[in-house]
């Protein structure tokens, strides 16, 4: 029973990796490609992960996958926000559809 | 110290669920990192242990990852849905949002949560005022009252209780 609900798990999983990396070539500029990627690619990894604890049982390896979704959940959005950080300070310009950008007014209105 | 004690315990936990094994070698290897760990980081760890003793705070940061996994599900589906939409329906934007969290683990936490959350995510953040720079994929409201009852007031009921 719980091998069943596991592939559903990883099975979801894949679903949303497949929609972030569908998102990463379809959207217009970078900020909104790591929305996508970001968002979908942390949720399906951790289904994934989910998934084969479940499979595994707790065993060494189901509570591998248990601390890596922790590890994963912590840390893929301070990396999504140091690559927006980044980019913004060195000059990558928002889509041009985009309707305000406070961020870069403030920094105007302090340099 | 008692500090440090906290430590040791939380790494040589960590270490035990890791290796997954009770064979002495390894049970050893533990004892001896959770000990560089705990000299290494306890300075950096705690600004103030005294919280720790406070029962709420556990029963309310349960809550919050209930009502984080909800959210992160419900900006997964909206996602998905922006992605196969054929017109793209996005607007996107950075807006600015005030906070009035203070402590560093309570505005890392509003980070992270915010990146994860339906369409938002946290260009930068301004410390000494507690602003937040958010890029929205679908701005709703330009000015800085109205984007912070949108975005953030939700999260921050919730992690003012647990990080005063």
């Amino acid at each position: 029973m719980n091998e069943i609900i596991g592939y559903v798990f990883i099975g979801i999983g894949l679903a949303f990796d497949f929609f972030g990396c569908l998102g990463l070539l379809r959207f217009p500029d970078l900020y909104n490609r790591l929305h996508s990627s970001i968002k979908c690619v942390t949720l399906g990894t951790s289904s994934i992960l989910f998934g084969l604890f479940l499979y595994k049982g707790i065993s060494a390896t189901g509570i591998k996958a248990l601390l890596c979704i922790v590890f994963l959940v912590l840390t893929a959005p301070v990396s999504a926000h140091v690559l927006a950080r980044s980019a913004h300070k060195s000059g990558v310009k928002l889509w041009e559809k985009s309707v305000c950008d406070k961020y870069s007014e403030d920094e105007n209105a302090l340099s | 110290m008692k500090v440090k004690i906290i430590i040791f315990i939380l790494a040589f936990l960590l270490w035990l669920l890791l290796s997954w094994s009770v064979d002495p070698v390894h049970l050893f290897l533990g004892v001896l990192i959770a000990v560089l760990v705990c000299f290494v980081t306890a300075d950096i760890f705690l600004e103030s242990p005294q919280v720790f003793k406070k029962p709420s705070r556990y029963l309310w940061f349960v809550y919050y990852i209930i009502l984080f996994a909800w959210e992160c599900f419900k900006a997964n589906l909206d996602g998905a849905w922006r992605v196969i939409h054929p017109d793209l329906p996005i607007n996107p934007g950075i807006v600015k949002v005030k906070t009035q969290l203070k402590s560093e683990v309570g505005l890392t936490f509003l980070a992270n949560s915010l990146t994860l959350k339906p369409g938002t995510m946290t260009v930068d953040i301004d410390k000494e005022n507690g602003f937040l720079y958010i890029h929205w994929s679908d701005v709703k409201a330009q000015d800085v009252e109205k984007a912070t009852e949108l975005i953030v007031r939700k999260f921050e009921r919730v992690l003012m209780r647990i990080f005063p």
